[in-house]
């Protein structure tokens, strides 16, 4: 008996873990579409990012409250993560609680301040679940979320909660056990939570005790590979990739917008034409902007997947507290949707085929490129180090450079900086006119 | 007061200390105009050696550049630069968070480097030394003021601090926003707003931040950028209390609290 649940839970492990790492193959591979950018400089300033942003969580405590709350939630699921190597080498070789032995006295503190983080887990997953389903705060109940995305958040929160009472209840029916002194129940000492819990079982046979010790210890395993696998399909992936995306931050101002090499060598050669001697003809026409997603980098797909949907950039963005079309969350969420459609396209064929779809219009449209006003709200507020505003900048450089198509009063502005130097239309000759005035 | 020109300087084989980027929006634009004048009469009164460009000053590109048209604003960097370098421009100032940013951020990149100053730390470090000097009582002694973040010099550049810290010399009451600082609302003008009409919404942006201004129950909505200027005007017209709720740059405010 024994053997057959050593096999089927290496069997379990194996699949999880094959099927996880198939996954995270495609998702790198999908990221790795993206045009090519060097973002390995200053590993101190990264590293010193990662440590910040993604273990400090420093964006998280703009608002203090739910920041706590979700590092609870987070420290809870990193932590609790040791018992799970436990668990993992007890479930392959058969045993029982395989740390007592060499923990000793330190076994059950250990495990008692995964009890109590545990607790603190549900807490925050039940608090979050009222935040986004009774109290219903307006980035939870944006159109954004309609459909699978906010089943996906709330699937996830009540997962934790239950993987929690799994583990909790485990732990109970095995400190009633342990006092019970049974032999297979290795005695641990007193776990701070259960231990005081196990007085609920003092009627219970120990056939059922057993019973329920196992069925937790199962399903609280298979929850747990099951999680594993769900999250390379939900948002909930921003706990692997928020380290990441963390290092791979842009170091440069926000203000700062990224320079284009192809044109500034065009213009410079159509304003020193003398220049154009040395110049070896370039390679194939170049293209201007992102229409999909193999024109935005990988940093920008990496962020997409990043995305946990939280929706603090659009909650903070001018265009869309005004009502505008334009949702910074959507565009990250429509660009790992094309993401994962152009993935699937490649699983199907081998190598991609025109879908004759593009980021562009069929997921985002221009309404909601033009209403961007560029002033890094959603940057700042992402917790994840996501710059939505990367990816519009280049969709718009797109628009209006490979399809000249821009609103009637961009083009005259264009016209007007082209011709006069400036956005309006001002002769030149009155640019020194105030200087003229307080000369006199 | 004599306003030279970086031409005339030259001419003379002279380089000022600094060049004042005035911006088409401080050239053209007649509210702004005064923003200008207000910032040329403290650069005279405090001493500063400083040029224009004067009609050789074009459009730093930044419009184009956000609006997504790439070609024009390589052109009219590339010419900025090359008058720039020739001039041998070592320091810049400017009343403009967008030409700040993109001066500052965005031309090195295409052979442009300089020191880039917008003028609010400028008029910080002119107080810092003691060079300007304040009027005994003061214009706006006791009353409130707020301050709004611009987009390009809060959150793209982290300049938060140097304008607040001018506006202290005022002896005014500075109360701030709900949204400040890093978490400032825009005025609804930057990346290339300005020049177009705004998408279908529920209201504007600056009708939004207009009334969160005039709710702080200020009499002064300072501002540190000529196109925050226009929407915040737009924005408070709106509420209706235009005659008791001013917008004025941090410039017009030190020019008139000065001796």
């Amino acid at each position: 008996m024994r053997i057959v649940q050593e096999l089927l839970f290496i069997i379990a492990f194996g699949m999880a873990v094959y099927l996880f790492s198939t996954k995270v193959r495609q998702i790198r591979r999908n990221i790795l579409l993206g045009r090519d950018k060097d973002l390995n400089d200053h590993p101190d300033l990264r590293w010193k990012n990662v440590l910040l942003l993604a273990f400090g969580q420093k964006k998280m405590f703009r608002n203090p409250l739910v920041a706590v709350l979700h590092f609870f939630v987070y420290a809870g699921f990193i932590i609790i993560n040791l018992e799970i190597l436990e668990i993992i080498l007890d479930g392959i070789l058969g045993t029982h609680r395989l740390f007592v032995p060499v923990l000793g006295g330190l076994y059950p503190v250990l495990i008692s301040a995964f009890e109590v983080l545990a607790v603190l887990v549900m807490l925050g997953c039940a608090i979050f679940l009222i935040r986004r389903n009774i109290l219903k705060l307006r980035r939870f109940i944006s159109k954004d979320l309609n459909g699978w995305p906010r089943s996906d958040a709330n699937y996830i929160l009540l997962t934790e909660i239950v993987l929690m009472f799994l583990f909790l209840t485990m732990n109970t029916a095995d400190q009633q056990m342990q006092l019970r002194g049974s032999e297979h129940y290795i005695a641990t000492g007193n776990f701070l939570i259960t231990g005081s819990l196990a007085s609920i079982f003092n009627h219970t046979s120990d056939g059922t005790l057993i019973a329920i010790e196992r069925t937790c210890w199962w399903l609280h395993i298979l929850g747990i590979l099951a999680f594993l696998n769900y999250l390379p399909y939900s948002k909930h992936l921003h706990i692997i990739l928020a380290f990441p995306n963390a290092y791979f931050a842009s170091l440069e101002p926000a203000g700062e917008m990224e320079n284009m090499p192809a044109v500034q060598r065009e213009v410079q050669l159509m304003l020193q034409p003398e220049l154009a001697a040395n110049e070896s003809a370039p390679e194939g026409m170049p293209k201007f902007g992102a229409k999909d997603v193999f024109d935005l980098t990988w940093k920008n797909l990496l962020d997409a997947y990043s995305c946990t949907e939280c929706g603090r950039c659009s909650a903070a963005c001018p265009a869309n507290i005004t009502g505008k079309a334009l949702s910074p969350r959507k565009i990250m969420m429509d660009t790992r949707d094309r993401a994962e459609e152009v993935g699937r396209n490649i699983n199907k064929n081998g190598a991609f085929t025109d879908d004759s779809k593009t980021l562009l219009r069929d997921y985002i449209t221009e309404e909601e490129l033009r209403a961007c006003t560029t002033c890094n709200a959603c940057v700042q507020e992402c917790p994840v180090s996501i710059s939505p505003l990367d990816i519009i900048l280049q969709l718009r450089r797109h628009l209006v450079m490979e399809e000249s198509s821009a609103p009637a009063e961009w083009t005259g502005m264009f016209s007007n900086i082209e011709n006069n130097m400036a956005p309006w239309k001002f002769s030149m000759d009155d640019r020194d006119k105030w200087a003229t005035e307080m000369n006199q | 007061m004599q306003i030279k020109t970086m031409a005339t300087y030259a001419a003379n084989g002279e380089t000022p200390e600094i060049l004042f980027w005035v911006g088409c929006a401080g050239s053209f634009d007649q509210r702004a105009q005064k923003i200008t004048k207000a910032f040329a009469t403290i650069l005279d009164k405090t001493g500063v050696q400083f040029a224009i460009l004067g009609k050789e000053e074009s459009c730093t590109g930044d419009p184009a550049r956000r609006a997504g048209n790439e070609f024009i604003f390589q052109m009219m960097a590339q010419n900025n630069i090359q008058l720039l370098n020739m001039y041998g421009v070592k320091k810049i100032v400017t009343a403009c968070p967008h030409c700040f940013n993109i001066l500052k951020n965005e031309y090195p990149a295409l052979g442009g480097n300089y020191e880039v100053i917008h003028h609010t730390t400028f008029l910080q470090s002119l107080i810092d030394e003691g060079k300007i000097k304040m009027k005994e009582g003061g214009v706006f002694k006791g009353k409130k003021i707020t301050y709004h973040d611009s987009c390009y010099l809060g959150r793209g550049n982290n300049i938060y601090e140097a304008p607040r810290k001018v506006l202290e010399t005022l002896d005014a009451e500075l109360v701030e926003m709900k949204r400040c600082r890093s978490k400032g609302l825009c005025c609804g003008a930057g990346g290339a707003q300005m020049f177009k009409e705004e998408e279908k919404g529920t209201t504007r942006i600056n009708f939004d931040r207009g009334h969160e201004a005039v709710d702080t129950g200020a009499s002064v909505i300072a501002a540190n950028c000529p196109f925050c200027m226009t929407m915040l005007t737009d924005g408070v017209k709106e509420t209706g209390k235009e005659d008791e709720v001013k917008v004025l740059d941090i410039a017009e405010l030190i020019a008139m609290n000065m001796e």
